[in-house]
């Protein structure tokens, strides 16, 4: 009896292998979102894992210096001391176009050195002239083929654009023989030496939990991407709800034929179970290759934004993760057990012979829809009371999760209401019924069009938001990407011999000069400005004091940048401490694309302070027209490789080629969404089927014919999902007001001025009007190719 | 692969560490993890050499290996003896000083502190020309982190203070001599095989030691003999040999021996000098000095010899040493056995035994 009930069952979709595809393929595409999202954040978090475990330093405690620097001999001296400790000497190297975090350690005393895969380094090739730099394949591919570099050693596991290498090396490259970054405090430690703070009583104690750690930097970014997964999974799970919804309908007649033979209601629930969990199955096994092709596919761009903001290493290579596969099947299975759950529900409370329910089942429907409309004004109110109440991004998801859900609950009655009060406005027969079979409609598309609401207002949200960037981003480049050219000598003897060379040839050389400090915990870069037009008329502040580019060159103010400004909520007229340098904050430049906290002082107050930090970089002011020629003389001049002059709009495509990348995620994510919507209109559709006919069998019996049943089913679709895009455009922007002045601000740390691109808007709508139209061209082409006697028979049959 | 514990050790300590222990390490025919190696661009020992102090006492920059070696056997007010090391070895990876990170010069400093029931170890690493490590020879000042062995007069090494200390011991001891340095070998060469392989060598072996041991049961007032060996060189051993014992007695009688026996598969070869109780040595050659071991202890599964029958007929020398404290393995990161021993037999007194390559 099971058998041949599945079997009857399953003839179910063997007729339907169309419906078959869409539920397999919804579930596919509602895991696979997911999963590539996930598949994403677990490479990016065992790539920190990793990272840290190879910078085994990352656990001990450490002793530093506001400034970022420590003196050789304050060293030797704790080691006099008896203390036990193993000194750090990191920086950033500027090769060409590539960087390169240089970690210098002393690997006698070093607790773990990177493994390098069994291939053994002699103790004299790392400790003696030149030395070794232990980097990933992937670093290496990076570096410019003529960099001046020590031989290279793969270490698989060390993060990309870090290098590993002996601290002589390290002081060689950098040019800092004297000085060291931090100390860390091994473990074991001699009995009595006397405490650190007597005898080094300008090094401060930090403990490892204090170090800002990639982790903890990019769990924005991960949230934000994890958010993302989530809309898309319950996008899909619409489709999903769609299909199982229009399987069971489409069976109620042989199930009720089955019952009636006498199948057991537990037997025909189990059976009906067991039939969704091999379709979860299927489906999402299809959805976790789905999840990994796209994940593959995204995660170099993935990995070169976390990198770009954050600094975070990100390998670039997938690896498969069997708790990833069980997370992902576990998923569809309880995707499809939410979407299935109504159907199994009303199955099993179906009255054995009762007639299909038809408008009783849309009734309710609409009489809920009040009460959905009550529910979504609270979340939308719950959402904005957590913004307040929740720290930081929790809050600011929060918000647009109640925005999202409640406005989606709302959509409904909103519509119901539009749709009601546009039927007063008619007053011929055939727009009355065709105002009430859309309003009749209603309730069993309003899941598909809640999809399309979510879909188009993130759209229209995120869409803002990363145009807002990118035109700041843009203005910004123009402001701070002032000189013609940029150029990086190969020493500060070559950079001191190009700056009088120049002099003559230029209208200004800008010394680029930086010291390497620690600011709020972090290595951080203050760099020395010379007082010049260049930057008192261009660069970007966002807030000022007055007589700023004055009192900077005089030594009594600096500059830091946004994300600095609201990390530590230190804002124009308040003190910062630079190491060693209490000074008055000036102003608040924007920084956008930078991961790390900065400062910017005059050059000749830098140079008092820090004397011999290296002077390699310039910018040079000269007619644009006279650029190139410049740059010629230059590198003939002085013998320069390709990589040392950067002209103005190489750095800008560059930069913009960064920015471009830290968005593709994004782009593609919602792309897949609004596809998603559509699709989840078509199969709501297609479930209403077999309910439409009832409805226009009548209709069609008193005259009007098939062909014009079929465009009002096109134009109802479209009026809609026209309907839904414009409900969408108020939310898409209290959204994007959300994303750029609460979550932004809370991943990246700098807030930007949204902008509106009506062009976009109306694009959008246009999309939707066509995912409407879309959505009802199968529905309406069946109709229009139904036999007359198909309709006939709905007289006979149901009514 | 990790550097530091698997090549540094493979290479760098073999070369630096000469005789110091070696383990699983060497193999057969590169002799002690290639100590037989060319020693190219390194000062090579040659015979007829005058050692000039006090600037000997100080590093010789251009030999590959070098060590300042103290052991010391010590009682407290109730006898109960104590053994006492302090080691400060020098590795040169290139004939030359350098300065700052890039000097070629590497230390090593071993301390132990050794009693009938317990053994405390410490190891300390440094490079050379940051300040983190050295030696001078005027005045005299060896160091390497807050270990030091530092002369108290101001010439020469008569008189030194010493420390070191580790998590879980310390000492700090006065050791004050009167008698001559003592010259190994040929005034001071010291022939290492039959092939001629020989490093410098010198001892101060009468030191009388003073001062406090602390143990986590306390700090204990010692006193106690103490012997200083100085030895650098750039090829110690040749090809073939496997490991040593090396020996220092001090007899009741006031005479002194320094022993030692380099195993080789073609054939032991022994060298000892016979110091009088007034300081003069002979030089005793290849083949006089016979060592056999009797009873062997069980560390972590080697088989190390803890009690030897010493014979030397010419000086009617036939005597049993026997371990202090047979589980006195310095589980450095190359590890050797060293530890005091008491000896019993046709001569009584005490002495220091180091044995490596088991």
């Amino acid at each position: 009896m099971n058998r041949t009930a599945f079997l009857a069952l399953w003839s179910h979709w063997r007729r339907q292998p169309l419906q078959l595809l869409v539920l397999v393929l919804g579930l596919s595409l509602a895991t696979g979102l997911w999963s590539a999202v996930q598949a994403i954040n677990g490479q990016a978090r065992a790539s920190y894992a990793s990272a840290a475990a190879q910078l085994a330093g990352n656990q001990l405690d450490r002793l530093t210096t506001p400034s970022g620097r420590i003196p050789l001999e304050t060293y030797a001296e704790l080691r006099r001391a008896g203390w036990q400790l193993s000194p750090v000497l990191t920086g950033r190297m500027r090769l060409g176009d590539a960087r390169l975090r240089l970690i210098g350690v002393d690997v006698l005393s070093y607790p773990v050195i990177p493994s390098t895969g069994g291939r053994e380094i002699a103790p004299d090739e790392i400790l003696t002239p030149p030395g070794r730099l232990l980097a990933s394949a992937e670093t290496r591919d990076d570096l410019p083929e003529d960099a001046d570099l020590p031989p290279l050693v793969l270490a698989p596991d060390l993060p990309p654009g870090t290098a590993f290498t002996d601290i002589a090396t390290a002081a060689r490259l950098l040019n800092r023989p004297r000085e060291l970054s931090y100390l860390l405090i091994l473990p074991d430690q001699p009995m009595g030496p006397p405490p650190l703070e007597e005898i080094a009583p300008d090094l401060t104690h930090q403990p490892p939990s204090n170090q800002a750690d990639a982790a903890q930097l990019t769990d924005s970014f991960h949230l934000n991407l994890t958010a993302f997964g989530l809309l898309s999974f319950a996008v899909g799970l619409f489709i999903v709800h769609g299909t199982v919804g229009l399987a069971f309908e489409q069976r109620r007649p042989l199930m009720r034929t089955l019952r009636a033979l006498g199948l057991p209601r537990r037997n025909l629930t189990a059976l009906v179970m067991g039939e969704l969990l091999v379709l979860a199955l299927v489906a999402g096994t299809l959805g976790l290759a789905l999840g990994y092709l796209i994940a593959a596919a995204l995660l170099p761009d993935v990995a070169a934004t976390l990198r770009g903001l954050y600094g975070a290493p990100v390998a670039g290579g997938l690896t498969l993760r069997p708790l990833w596969v069980a997370s992902g099947l576990g998923m569809a299975l309880l995707g499809t057990a939410i979407a299935g759950a109504q159907g199994v529900w009303r199955l099993t409370h179906m009255p054995l012979l009762a007639s299909a329910g038809l408008v009783g089942w849309a009734d309710a429907a609409q009489k809920s829809a009040r009460i959905m409309a009550l529910s979504g004004i609270a979340l939308i109110v719950a959402g904005v009371l957590a913004a307040f109440l929740l720290p930081g991004l929790i809050g600011g998801f929060a918000l647009l999760a109640g925005l999202l859900m409640g406005a989606a609950l709302t959509l409904p009655f909103l519509l119901n209401t539009a749709l009601a009060l546009l039927s007063r406005t008619s007053r011929a027969p055939a727009s009355v019924w065709i105002w009430a079979d859309l309003r009749a409609q209603l309730p069993g598309l309003s899941l598909a069009l809640m999809a399309l609401l979510l879909a188009l207002a993130t759209n229209i949200g995120v869409g803002t938001m990363v145009s807002s960037f990118r035109l700041t981003f843009t203005g910004w480049l123009d402001q701070r990407l002032m000189s013609e050219l940029y150029l990086t000598a190969q020493d500060d003897a070559q950079g001191a011999a190009i700056a009088e060379w120049l002099a003559p040839r230029a209208d200004a050389v800008l010394p680029i000069r930086a010291a390497e400090i620690t600011l709020a915990g972090q290595p951080a870069q203050l760099y020395g400005v010379a007082d010049h037009a260049t930057y008192r008329d261009h660069w970007p502040l966002v807030a000022r004091t007055p007589d700023l580019w004055d009192r900077l060159a005089r030594g009594e103010t600096v500059i830091i940048n946004e994300q600095l400004a609201r990390s530590a909520d230190i804002w124009p007229g308040e003190t910062i401490d630079l190491g060693n340098w209490q000074i008055e904050v000036g102003g608040v430049y924007s920084d956008y694309g930078n991961p790390a906290p900065e400062a910017i002082a005059g050059l000749a107050p830098l140079l008092d302070r820090y004397p011999d930090i290296e002077n390699r970089r310039f910018g040079i002011r000269i007619a644009p027209d006279r650029a190139d020629a410049l740059a010629r003389d230059l590198r003939a001049a002085f013998d320069l490789p390709d990589g040392a002059i950067t002209d103005q709009a190489g750095v800008k495509s560059l930069s913009l080629d960064i920015f471009e990348k830290t968005f593709v995620v994004t782009a593609a994510l919602n792309v897949l969404t609004l596809g998603v919507a559509s699709f989840a209109i078509l199969t709501s559709l297609l479930t209403l089927w077999n309910k439409r006919l009832p409805h226009l069998a009548p209709v069609w019996a008193l005259g009007m014919t098939r062909a014009r049943l079929a465009r009002l089913e096109v134009l109802r679709s479209v009026a809609l999902a026209g309907l839904t895009a414009v409900l969408a455009l108020p939310l898409g922007l209290i959204l994007a007001w959300v994303l750029l002045a609460v979550i932004n601000v809370q991943a990246f740390g700098w807030r930007l001025p949204m902008h509106l691109f009506p062009l976009d808007w109306l694009w959008l709508f246009l999309l939707a009007l066509l995912a409407g139209a879309a959505a009802a061209a199968i529905p309406a082409r069946r109709l229009h190719r139904l036999p007359p006697a198909a309709l006939l028979r709905i007289f006979a049959d149901e009514r | 692969m990790n550097v530091r514990t698997a090549a540094l050790l493979l290479c760098l300590l073999p070369v630096g560490l000469g005789a110091q222990g070696l383990d699983t390490v060497g193999s057969a025919e590169k002799g002690f993890a290639g100590l037989g190696a060319d020693a190219e661009g390194f000062s090579l020992p040659q015979p007829g050499t005058t050692f000039d102090f006090p600037a000997d006492h100080g590093p010789h920059s251009t030999f590959r290996i070098e060590w300042w070696y103290l052991t010391a056997t010590l009682e407290d007010a109730e006898g109960t003896e104590y053994g006492v090391q302090w080691t400060l070895f020098r590795s040169a990876m290139r004939p030359e000083r350098g300065e700052g990170w890039d000097t070629p010069q590497i230390w090593m400093g071993h301390a132990a502190l050794t009693s009938a029931d317990s053994h405390y170890v410490a190891e300390r690493l440094a490079r050379g020309g940051i300040g983190q490590a050295g030696v001078t020879a005027t005045p005299f000042s060896a160091h390497i982190d807050d270990w030091q062995m530092t002369a108290i007069s101001p010439d020469g090494i008569d008189d030194l203070s010493l420390t070191a200390r580790g998590s879980d011991f310390a000492y700090d001891l006065t050791l004050n001599a009167d008698t001559p340095l003592v010259l190994h070998g040929e005034d001071g060469y010291s022939v290492k095989s039959r092939e001629g392989t020989a490093s410098y060598y010198y001892s101060q072996p009468s030191y009388v030691v003073t001062g406090t041991l602390t143990t986590p049961d306390g700090p204990v007032e010692v006193t106690g003999n103490g012997w200083l060996d100085r030895e650098w060189s750039s090829q110690p051993l040749s090809a073939g040999q496997s490991g040593w014992d090396w020996l220092s007695l001090s007899f009741d009688s006031g005479a002194r021996m320094m022993g030692f026996r380099l195993r080789d598969e073609a054939g032991d070869f022994t060298s000892a000098t016979w110091i009088a109780p007034d300081g003069s040595a002979q030089p005793i050659p290849d083949g006089a000095l016979t060592l056999t071991p009797q009873t062997s202890t069980d560390i972590d599964g080697r088989q190390v010899p803890t009690t030897w029958r010493v014979e030397l007929p010419e000086r009617d020398l036939d005597v049993t040493i026997d371990a202090l404290n047979p589980q006195a393995w310095m589980a450095t990161r190359f590890a050797y056995w060293e530890g005091p021993v008491s000896i019993a037999g046709s001569h009584q007194g005490r002495g220091y035994l180091e044995m490596t390559g088991y």
